[in-house]
């Protein structure tokens, strides 16, 4: 396979796993933000760094207010990271990579791009955003569900899956970076209202919200929490569990090519820290400081698969 | 088009009764309610969005991606017509690959004083670097599209050789596929050969020009400018249906004397690069230096014997539409025969006496640039206004060497599905044509183009013009 055709596999799923993700978040803060009106502006605030869209907002507007924000994180092609520019981005490089999809899943992703190109040429209002969030997801699920359907299982699918999952690590650690305070012991007037809000919105951005209630039936506390979204091998987007599929998938790639690669050795040892940590062991480590370093080391594996299978000449 | 000139309609012919190759077309035709055909002709809008048939048109920054119009009713073709269009083409086009290598090698054509030296030697599309290159097999033009118009009953004529990189083949492909799609019924009624071998053609054609440095199955890699280019959809089509890999410049170097491709396991060698990138954006060293498009090197390991490069370097200058004029003259100097496909009259602007006539005549006539394509910078003077036409004349009178002249042809029609049911568009016809040491394949088809609007000759797609599928028959 084409170095150039594995990284815009990769990138392809890297970008439409960000526009659901920035679908979910978007979800999870207006939900906030009509509960508790006096709490919108942060919230809106926390979205866009959860985002990682800080800087570019600010070039562009001085509050954070739901139409703002809504329009930024879904439309605006200045900002990099929009739903927009993400499926604009996915789409690109399944045309750079066609040769290497099924007719099933490049045609899933083009009706993707299609119905979100329609979708998004307007401004969204608040009233109508919960159904094109909906949409957003859907989209993104009938590409995955193409994948999972109809390709081989091979260094392709390797490729797609890495960059699904790298993706979702970041995503579900940028959430608790934006978040870690309300989940700290120090920070808890336990219990308080507004507290139970911040933490279902945690659980609604990962889509976890039921799966946690089936699991702690009548009981939320912060701790459980972030055990639940950083250890629970069961929570597809849960940190070990990106990482338990990220080495699998390095695993096959190393299989199939015969070649063990710096990426594995970088990958292993970030799974095995998350399989042997407690939730204890890292609160007294310090929350903060464990999601910033999982976010370095994250970050610097996308490098190194990148480099070792040469996406780039 | 002269006045009273009559036009000739492939279904309704001269007279108003439907021509035998339409027959049992017409007839199915005749039992189909009209609102399922305009139903059909919608979904087909549909599938072709759907899958991404699209292309770009330079200079338009709205609907970067656009849909070319596609027709339901096909252009029928009998296997008559067919067989004799087959040894013309296959004709010429052995011709001219005669042509091009006598150019490159002795230029026996011009010391027997049957084509004029100027014409090569001041010729942009003549490369030096190919002087004295013989390509693997000898084979200049490994894909040909000629680009034929008819004007009534047995009158076809060659208005463009197409020798350098033509495209719209997987337009040919996807239109039998949509047709076969929606009309799965008409296929068992009516026997239409099929044009599916396309890519498997392809693929052994080009394989079967292997340079000498290949050892093993040959390794085919299609080369495309990328995914901003008009006809990349093109390009990712064909790597796909070949089985061959896409590339770009940036994923290829040379390594030890190959082409190489980079993999997830390092650089593995192409033993033929069919290339949708112009001559001039190749090789960085060799021709234009700013280019990103093509691979440093890439000339030196192709005269080495590392790499056949499809169609070859310098090929273009048999697209130059002065060498068109000659062509007849080439054809007979190379096999000894007469043409069997007529081109259509021509006059060579550089020629005094002919700058002349065009001059007075620019109403009636084409105008075309000598090294134009895509239908931009052309006149045509029966449908240009008394300012467009002034404003040429200047031009013209500027540079006359650069242009050629030709009668405004009466187009044959075939008919489109309207609103208002049939009516007559005219068409011209692509044919695909694969050359090989061991072979010349054409596909029994092609691409037929057509203007939309009433009227209208200009076919080009990037100037509104659609495509039908094309039918040749079996017996």
């Amino acid at each position: 396979m084409l170095g150039k055709t594995a990284g815009g596999l990769f990138w392809m799923f890297r970008f439409l796993e960000r526009s659901e993700n920035t679908a979910r978040l978007l979800d999870a803060g207006f939900r906030i933000a009509l509960t508790r009106s006096s709490a919108s502006e942060n919230e809106w605030a926390s979205v866009v760094a959860t985002a990682g869209s800080t800087q570019a907002y600010a070039t562009k507007y001085d509050e954070y207010n739901a139409r703002n924000v809504i329009d930024f994180l879904l439309r605006d092609r200045a900002n990099p990271s929009s739903v927009m520019s993400v499926i604009d981005g996915a789409r690109n490089n399944a045309r750079v990579v066609r040769t290497a999809l099924t007719r099933e899943v490049w045609e899933a992703t083009n009706e993707c791009w299609i119905t979100l190109k329609g979708l998004l040429s307007q401004p969204v209002s608040e009233r109508d955003l919960p159904d094109v969030l909906g949409t957003i997801r859907q989209q993104s699920a009938l590409v995955r569900g193409a994948l999972h359907g109809t390709m081989l299982r091979n260094d392709i699918f390797d490729f797609a899956r890495l960059g699904t999952f790298l993706e979702r690590a970041d995503n579900t650690a940028r959430i608790l970076d934006v978040k870690y305070y309300v989940l700290l012991p120090s920070a808890s007037f336990v219990g308080s209202s507004l507290d139970n809000v911040q933490w279902e919105s945690i659980l609604r951005s990962v889509s976890a919200q039921r799966a946690f209630r089936w699991l702690n039936p009548g009981e939320v506390n912060p701790m459980s929490i972030a055990e639940f979204i950083i250890l629970d091998q069961r929570l597809p987007r849960s940190l070990v569990f990106c990482y338990k599929k990220i080495v699998d998938n390095l695993g096959y790639l190393e299989e199939d090519y015969g070649l063990r690669l710096d990426c594995h050795d970088r990958a292993i040892p970030i799974l095995k820290r998350l399989k042997e940590t407690s939730i204890h062991a890292i609160f007294d480590q310090g929350l903060h400081e464990f999601i910033t370093a999982f976010i370095r080391d994250n970050m610097a594996l996308g490098g190194q698969i990148e480099q070792d299978y040469r996406f780039i000449g | 088009m002269d006045k009273g000139q009559t036009i000739f309609d492939e279904m309704a012919g001269d007279g108003g009764l439907i021509r035998h190759p339409y027959k049992e077309y017409h007839k199915w035709f005749e039992t189909e309610a009209p609102a399922r055909l305009h139903k059909k002709s919608a979904d087909s809008e549909t599938f072709f969005r759907r899958t991404g048939i699209t292309f770009n048109v330079y200079g338009r920054e709205e609907a970067a991606e656009r849909l070319i119009p596609f027709d339901i009713i096909p252009r029928v073709i009998s296997a008559r017509e067919w067989a004799r269009l087959e040894r013309g083409i296959e004709q010429r086009v052995r011709a001219i690959n005669a042509f091009l290598h006598d150019i490159y090698h002795r230029q026996e054509i011009i010391r027997a004083g049957r084509i004029p030296m100027e014409l090569i030697a001041n010729n942009e599309a003549f490369l030096p670097q190919m002087i004295g290159v013989s390509p693997p097999g000898n084979v200049y033009t490994h894909i040909v599209g000629t680009d034929l118009v008819r004007t009534g009953e047995d009158e076809f004529f060659v208005l463009e050789d197409n020798a350098r990189t033509p495209s719209g083949v997987s337009y040919m492909l996807e239109n039998r596929e949509t047709m076969l799609h929606m009309f799965p019924e008409l296929f068992a009624k009516v026997k239409v050969r099929a044009v599916s071998d396309y890519p498997k053609n392809l693929r052994r054609s080009l394989g079967d020009c292997a340079p000498p440095a290949c050892n093993g199955k040959p390794v085919v890699a299609v080369l495309t400018p990328g995914i901003h280019n008009s006809a990349y959809f093109e390009h990712s089509f064909l790597a796909d249906q070949m089985g061959a890999e896409l590339v770009e410049g940036h994923d290829l170097r040379v390594v030890d004397g190959r082409i190489a491709m980079r993999t997830t396991q390092g650089y593995d060698p192409i033993d033929v690069l069919y290339r949708r990138v112009d001559d001039d954006y190749l090789d960085p060293l060799t021709f234009n230096p700013q280019s990103q498009l093509g691979v440093a090197g890439i000339m030196d390991v192709y005269r080495a014997g590392g790499i056949t490069i499809a169609n070859a370097p310098g090929t273009g200058i048999a697209d130059d539409k002065a060498i068109y004029s000659y062509i007849p003259e080439i054809v007979e100097f190379y096999t000894g025969e007469k043409a069997m496909l007529k081109n259509v009259p021509t006059w060579r602007c550089a020629e005094a006496d002919a700058l002349a006539y065009v001059l007075d005549n620019l109403e009636e006539l084409v105008v075309k640039e000598v090294h134009g394509s895509g239908g931009y910078g052309m006149l045509v003077g029966p449908a240009a206004s008394k300012r467009e036409i002034s404003a040429f004349r200047t031009k013209l009178k500027a540079k006359p060497g650069n242009y050629i002249a030709q009668p405004t042809l009466a187009l044959s029609t075939c008919p489109i599905l309207t609103k208002k049911g049939l009516a007559p568009r005219h068409v011209d016809l692509r044919p695909f044509v694969l050359v090989s040491p061991r072979s010349v394949n054409i596909t029994p088809g092609g691409l037929t183009r057509v203007a939309l609007k009433a009227g209208s000759l200009v076919v080009n797609s990037s100037q509104g013009g659609g495509t039908k599928d094309t039918w040749v028959l079996e017996e």
